[in-house]
Formats: C-alpha cells, structure tokens, sequence
C-alpha cells in the first residue's frame, strides 16, 4: 500500500478501515539464500537494500525480541557527517546522502529533519581542532562552518557564554545533521523489506551455527533450524555473544548506554547542541521534551539500565551548559547496550567462517549509520567485496595496525 | 554501585575507574614463539561475557590500589572482590617469582 495526504484523507472519512499492516508475520522457512540475524535498523536496512538493490532472493531477518526493541528504539536520534579520519568520512557522507532520499525512498514519513549540529568549542586548541575536522569533512562531501561566539549567541541566547572555566569561544556547525524518529526508520525499512519480499520472523532467537568445514550451513533457532548459503550477524550490543556461539572472540566490549528525556516544552532548541567541555548532547523532539545524553557508564554491562552517578554527572554538564535546564523536570530516562569496539570504529566484514558475516562494533554511534551500513553490508554479500566507503572497516585491522581512532584513546573501549 | 574495598570496605564504584577484564593481569611473554599473536590477543580481544565478569578497578578516589571485582554484567550484581596484587601473585606465571 503507498502512503500519501490523499490516502490519509481518504482513510478519514471511511472509518480508517483500508489499513493494512506494516509488514506479513511469516513462520520461518527452512531454508534461506541469506539469513540475517538482528532485526534494528542495520538489520533492516540490509535485507531491504539486498533485495532491492542486488536482486537478492530468499532473505530472511531473524529477530529474537519484536522489531525495533533494541538499540535502534533507544538511541538519541541523532544523525550527522562530521567525522575525521579517511576511513569513516566518506561511509558516513554516504549514509547522509541515502538519509536525504530515505523517505521518497521508503514511501515513509521518518521524519527526517535537517535542522543541524552545532559542536561547541571552548578554548584556541580545540577551535583548531574543529577547523582541522571541519575541512576534512568539506574535502568528503559533506558541510561544516566555523562560528564565532556571536555566531553562537545569535543562534542560541540562552546558553552560559561566560562560564569561568570553560567559555563559549564558538561551535562548529553541520548544518546538513539532525535527527530522525527512530522507531520510523525502523518500521519503514522493515515495510520496505517486506515488500520486497524479505521475511521478517521476531520472536526468534539465533541459539547457534551449524558449521561444517569451516562452512556456515545455517543457525539453530528458538523456532528450529534454519539452512542458509550465507548468514550476516548484525546484533550491536550482543555482538559477542552471538558471534561467541560461533567460536570467534572480538574486539568488542559491551557497554550500558543512557539517554534521557524531559517534560514538553515549547519549542527551545531548534537544532542540536553538543558541549565541548563536558559529554552532553541535547535536542528537542517534535512533542517538545528535550532529548539527551552523556558518556557511557563505563563498566562492560548487559543490563540495559545505567546507574545513578551518570545521571547526575550528564545532568550536571547540561545544567552548566544550558542554566536554564535546572528548571526542567525530567521524565524517563533509560539505556541500551552498546557494542564499543576498541578504536572506537566499526566492522562490516567477512569472517573466517566461510559464508559468515559480521556487522557491529557501532559503539554509540550506529544510528546515523543504518542506511550506509544496510547498503555496505548487502554489497558485501552480494559481492563479496567490501563497499568503497567501507573498505577499512575490516575485523583484522589491530593485527595489521589500520585502526581508525577518532577520538585517538588507544585499545580502551569505555573511552571512546 | 558499591565496591567492598578488602582493606576499606563499601566504597562507591564512583571513587573507581574501571580497566576492563581481569585477563588484563596475565600478559604473554615477549621472547615467547608467538609473541605477536598473543599480544594481538591480549591487548584486542575480549570474552565480553553477558553474566559474571572478573574486571579490574582502579581506585583512584581512594587508597589507589587496583582490585580485582567479580560482577554479573546482566544485574550488576557484585558477587566479590579481591586484591589485584593477591590475584597476580596466584596466577600460575608469577609463582616461582613471588619473592
Ligand atoms: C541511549 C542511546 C543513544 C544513542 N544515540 C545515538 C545517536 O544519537 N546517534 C547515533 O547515530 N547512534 C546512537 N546510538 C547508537 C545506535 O542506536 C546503535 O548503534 C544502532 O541502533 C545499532 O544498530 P541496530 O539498530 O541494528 O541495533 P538494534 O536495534 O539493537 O538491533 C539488534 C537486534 O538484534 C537482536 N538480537 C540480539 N541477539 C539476537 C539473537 N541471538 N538472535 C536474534 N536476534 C538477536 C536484538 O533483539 C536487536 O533487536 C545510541 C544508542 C543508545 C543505546
């Protein structure tokens, strides 16, 4: 069914009777050309553009929950372009470009807003700093500009230019980022897929792999066995776990990840502010609560629930960034498990298993990420060689000593 | 969270700074064969288990000394703790150097 004004009015005035589902619930079959496992927005994604883009038959996605219970369900929505190195830049100018067509794409209202980032600086270094990211993300593709304090003051007044220790020297703005409802990419791939004839099975968790001569020849499920001739892992935070079943170790610790959420206000911050001097995020959803966040707890964690000193230290950052927040009440709070790699940087790569495929280590950052990663992912099953924008995000790059630090903190996962 | 320091007693995880998998304690032998191999695997590679966690702490608000905590990483239950230094001088490789 297409989704358009004219069929919502339509719909109106004959009872809203002509809706269809999303997506057919289907009993696994037994057997499958590629079997995903994880059904977030990677998952998705990937089933949706390996049918649609590299005519791919016979795809199943397995997910153990209900799509769109995990991290993509969680996540700060957040989407943006800004990164440095060579090796991320370029897969997330991609992943900005297919976000620009994503809802023509999907015929789905993700609520794609471009209503840009702005990266607060705070001393002469770190403006430098920016400057330098700034021109690396100009040289890709994608846009950046360099403000002054005025430049800031005259976008958002309100914020604690004076601050003793940490003033607002200026933020580096990505006007082309924002934020994307969530759970909407989710639907709308999962829809996509479908209609492409992908089955998309929840309520089925992946207990293992059958393998064979170092094959992959299908996984066990809590709903049976199920053959495939490949089988793409796309798990985030249980990315161990589930590649564990096949005997492999990653370089990936889990992490517990919170965000937060304050009563509706009117219309406040109109794009999204990161602080410079302090890990906090903030953004306003469309209902009006303000959306944030802060650094990972910090200990390896399967809980999806955080702890109190977090809260306190991400709130504390935003109250001395924004003043006006020690006013706010907060709502709910919640978290998710992460799976942070030790660059900081992610993998979507072939594994030694042959027929077996590994997407993850997207640390905190994997929603921005889903269209490029869904496209990157199917490119490689399809073909069997990597996407070019995602060439370096190889299992093997500690052995040979290809890593791609951002943030340059070393083998050290709770800090990137 | 609350950390039973062995020589302190219940002090907050917030007075800590956490390293990461007590595994950390057993580094490979530099002259050994596979030297490369193994500190690839020591250094990158993680069990990263959902359930009980053996993960060292660091207790940097305190007494600064490193402890060995034993955690369910699915309830953050602390189920024990010990002292790194009574950890490394059981493990097998540092036995015949004690003294
Ligand atoms: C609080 C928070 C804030 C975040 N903010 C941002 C942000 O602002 N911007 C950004 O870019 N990223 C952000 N992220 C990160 C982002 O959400 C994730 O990197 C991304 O969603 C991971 O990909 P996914 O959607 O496929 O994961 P998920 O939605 O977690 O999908 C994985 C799925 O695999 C399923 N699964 C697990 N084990 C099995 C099994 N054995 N068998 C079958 N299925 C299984 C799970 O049930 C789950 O549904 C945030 C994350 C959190 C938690």
């Amino acid at each position: 069914m297409r989704y358009s004004g004219f069929r919502v009015i339509k719909e109106a005035l004959t009872g809203h009777k002509g809706w269809t589902p999303h997506w057919r619930d289907v009993a696994p079959k037994s057997n499958y050309d590629v079997v995903i496992i994880g059904g977030g927005g990677h998952g998705l994604a990937t089933a949706y553009y390996l049918a649609k883009e590299f005519g791919g038959k016979r795809i199943a996605v397995l997910e153990k929950g209900w799509v769109g219970g995990g991290n993509v369900g969680r996540n700060t929505t957040i989407v943006r372009s800004n990164y440095m190195l060579d090796g991320n830049e370029p897969f997330y100018e991609f992943s900005m470009k297919l976000w620009e067509g994503l809802e023509q794409e999907l015929n789905y209202n993700a609520m794609v807003s471009q209503r840009g980032i702005l990266n607060l600086y705070h001393t002469d270094g770190q403006r430098d700093a920016f400057r330098r990211r700034g021109n690396a993300m100009i040289l890709n593709g994608s846009d950046a500009e360099l403000l002054d304090a005025d430049g800031v003051r005259s976008m958002y007044p309100f914020l604690n230019f004076d601050n003793a220790r940490f003033p607002i020297k200026g933020g580096l703005l990505h006007r082309r980022g924002g934020t994307v409802r969530h759970d909407a990419e989710a639907w709308g791939y999962a829809r996509g897929a479908d209609s492409h004839g992908v089955d998309i099975i929840q309520n089925c968790e992946v207990t293992g792999f059958r393998i064979e001569n170092g094959k992959v020849l299908g996984v066990e499920t809590t709903r049976g066995y199920i053959g495939a001739g490949k089988v793409a892992s796309s798990v985030a935070g249980s990315s161990s776990r589930v590649m564990g079943l096949a005997g492999m170790r990653l370089p990936i610790e889990s992490h517990v990840l919170q965000a937060f959420v304050s009563e509706g206000l009117k219309p406040t911050i109109r794009g999204v502010i990161t602080y410079g001097a302090g890990h906090f995020y903030c953004s306003q959803s469309d209902k009006g609560g303000l959306v944030f966040g802060g650094d990972i707890d910090g200990y390896n964690s399967y809980a999806q629930r955080g702890n109190l000193p977090v809260v306190e230290d991400v709130v504390e950052s935003g109250v001395s960034l924004i003043p006006a927040l020690g006013r706010v009440r907060l709502l709910r709070s919640w978290g998710g498990i992460m799976d942070m790699s030790m660059d900081g940087s992610p993998f979507i790569d072939k594994t030694p298993i042959d027929g077996l495929y590994f997407n993850g280590g997207w640390c905190y950052g994997g929603f921005k990420a889903t269209p490029a990663a869904g496209w990157c992912l199917a490119h490689l099953l399809a073909t069997d060689r990597p996407h070019e924008t995602a060439t370096a995000y190889r299992l093997d790059r500690f052995r040979t000593g290809r890593m791609i630090d951002e943030k340059g903190m070393g083998a050290q996962p709770n800090l990137h | 969270m609350l950390i039973n320091h062995p020589l302190l007693g219940p002090r907050d995880a917030s007075e800590f700074t956490y390293l990461g998998d007590a595994n950390l304690l057993n580094r490979p032998d530099w002259q050994g064969e596979n030297a490369v191999e193994a500190f690839h695997d020591y250094l990158y590679l993680r069990d990263n288990p959902a359930g009980l966690h053996r993960e060292l702490w660091f207790h940097e608000q305190g007494d600064r000394s490193w402890l060995v905590v034993t955690r369910n990483t699915l309830t953050h239950e602390i189920l024990g703790v010990e002292m790194a230094r009574d950890v490394a001088r059981n493990n097998k490789r540092f036995e015949g150097d004690a003294q």
